[in-house]
């Protein structure tokens, strides 16, 4: 899978309520949740994310609560992968269950500045800087998970392995 | 192997496992609440299933936005219900017969040591202090539970926290939690366990270890967890459900990083804002006044919390500004603390008591923080608008802090405190 979008740039130790205000964890509706995206650190990140972002983040990102709440909203507002130096385990796990792509990449703060063009290819864990056209390399991401997140999610994985069966 | 490996080789089957390789470990008990519940539901409806595997593994808790303040709340709640009703789920605490999940989960006997849990809850890792492997996950994985009743885990690696020593009078196990968490960092134990052990963890009481395991998220760790011992059984067997598998840590386990911690060297400690890490002594902070004192929560919300805290408070008036909201974190708290007169000394001191609840510490039901509040808290998470406003402040702190801050109007001492 290849994910080709802007990237916009968040600190270290970025939190759920950041991500997600506790307020509209009543929400369930992804798209109702995806207004509200970032919203306790950058309010007007989702009017500015429909067409498509990478996050592009420090250490510990998503760390916190286990709401997937604040993954499912970041989905609905346009992000289409989020790169982190380190993703907090709850969040990494919720985003990949419900088919977020999160890659973990240790240099990418160096070779990445906000609004770069990024081409990110998630089968290779590389990343393509389009303005610079500098190569990073994240950490692979484990082929158990890489299935979940080509069939779409834990849920669609699920449904087709039964399929199969 | 450690505790954490003993725990996951067993759910697994395994004789032996080592850190980082990845396992399918039985769940022993799921839990999800009144606001990850409706999610959880949403995605079991997508698998399309009709029963889960075992609905008297999944216990359902009605916890964050109790009694409903709005529709919208109740609505939520009106799915669980229908949830609860279709899949005849037994184990249904709604308000006045549950609680916080987190101290319901243990009194109505749903954690035993040796168990796997998981919970749609970040605070689940609190069921370490009964030695039980436990864990928050989010709704759609527990809706892949429900279906199957496995789930994989990484074996972690593991911090062990040391602790010899008495504590100094009125410095308990929330400012020893605080303590290690400015060591750690936010991210110092992510992915790993961490073992709370030592001769001081051994003397302490079962909601003290509950307080160390709850926090053991705010370093990113997968879990906390004290080795079961005679208090453990104790409480297990007056509770418990089901059987016990009382594992131990093998004495010549290696673990990642061990941290020595001194528990008489301390003092209060205060987590300021905006992040549970930024901790120091209390003597270190310049006057702070305080709008808001908070004392309830997962972390520190239960009877012996709550006692600390009336004997502070008894014969004294909170200071003019200050609201304090006391939270007994579930029912049997709330009628031993109105049967040993505790409210009473709250009421008298001008503090308000609540019904059992999340809402305070989560900033969306009662006591939410207004612009520029400062709010001092015995809760667990004081990033910018946890409690409500992102212009209000959370400084952390343990039940004695707490209530000796409501009496001054300033972050105080509670040592001081004539």
């Amino acid at each position: 899978m290849i994910v080709k979008a802007k990237a916009v740039k968040f600190p270290d130790n970025v939190d759920t309520d950041a991500i997600l205000p506790g307020k509209y964890l009543v929400l369930t509706d992804p798209v109702q949740l995806g207004k509200h995206a970032m919203e306790g650190l950058s309010p007007d990140f989702a009017a500015k994310s429909a067409d498509g972002v990478v996050i592009v983040a420090g250490e510990n990102f998503g760390q916190g609560s286990s709401r997937e709440h604040a993954p499912v909203a970041l989905k609905a507002a346009g992000v289409r992968c989020i790169i982190a130096q380190s993703f907090a385990r709850i969040f990494y796990r919720n985003a990949i269950s419900i088919g977020l792509p999160a890659l973990e990449c240790p240099a990418i703060l160096t070779h990445v500045v906000d609004g770069d063009q990024l081409s990110v290819d998630l089968d290779r864990g590389q990343i393509r800087n389009l303005r610079t056209g500098a190569t990073i390399t994240a950490d692979a991401i484990s082929p158990n998970l890489l299935q979940v997140l080509n069939d779409g999610g834990i849920i669609e994985h699920l449904k087709k392995k039964r399929a199969r069966r | 192997m450690n505790i954490l490996e003993k725990i996951l080789a067993r759910a697994s089957d395994k004789e032996e496992v080592s850190p980082g390789e990845i396992v399918e470990a039985r769940i022993d008990s799921a839990m999800v609440h009144d606001l990850t519940g409706p999610m959880t539901v949403q995605s079991w409806r997508k698998l399309d299933e009709t029963k889960i595997q075992d609905p008297d593994r999944l216990v359902v808790i009605f916890d964050h936005l109790v009694p409903p303040p709005t529709e919208q709340a109740a609505n939520a709640q009106r799915t669980m219900r229908n949830f609860v009703e279709e899949q005849g789920i037994k184990n249904f605490y709604d308000i006045g017969r549950g609680g916080i999940c987190h101290q319901v989960m243990p009194e109505k006997g749903h954690v035993h040591p040796g168990d796997v849990i998981v919970g749609a809850d970040s605070h689940t890792c609190t069921y370490g202090a009964f030695g039980a492997f436990s864990t928050g996950i989010g709704s759609t994985e527990m809706a892949a539970v429900l279906g199957t009743g496995r789930l994989w885990f990484k074996v972690p690696r593991t911090i062990k926290i040391n602790v010899h020593g008495s504590f100094p009078p009125l410095v308990a196990s929330k400012d020893l939690i605080l303590h290690v968490l400015g060591k750690l960092g936010v991210s110092g134990a992510n992915y790993r366990g961490i073992e709370f052990a030592g001769a001081t963890i051994e003397e302490m009481s079962i909601p003290g270890r509950m307080t160390l395991c709850n926090m053991s998220v705010e370093a990113g760790a997968k879990t906390g967890i004290v080795a079961p011992d005679t208090k453990t059984m104790e409480y297990v067997s007056a509770r418990g459900r089901g059987s016990s598998q009382t594992l131990r840590s093998d004495e010549d386990t290696k673990y990642e990083r061990t941290i020595d911690v001194e528990a008489s060297t301390l003092s209060p400690q205060i987590a300021r804002p905006h992040s549970p890490d930024n901790v120091a002594p209390v003597e270190d902070l310049p006057e702070t006044r305080i709008d808001q004192a908070f004392l309830g929560s997962c972390t520190n919300g239960r009877t012996e919390d709550l006692r600390i805290a009336a004997k502070i408070l008894e014969g004294r008036r909170l200071h003019n500004r200050v609201r304090m909201i006391v939270t007994p974190a579930s029912q049997e708290v709330y009628g031993e603390c109105l049967r040993e007169g505790l409210f009473d000394i709250f009421t008298e001191s001008g503090a308000t008591v609540t019904n059992p609840g999340c809402g305070v510490c989560i900033g969306i039901h009662m006591g939410v923080l207004g612009p520029g509040d400062v709010c001092i808290s015995s809760s667990n998470r004081n990033f910018v608008g946890r409690m409500g406003s992102p212009q209000a402040k959370i400084f952390l702190a343990s039940p004695a802090t707490v209530a000796a801050s409501a009496i001054t109007g300033m972050i105080t001492d509670p040592r001081g405190l004539s």
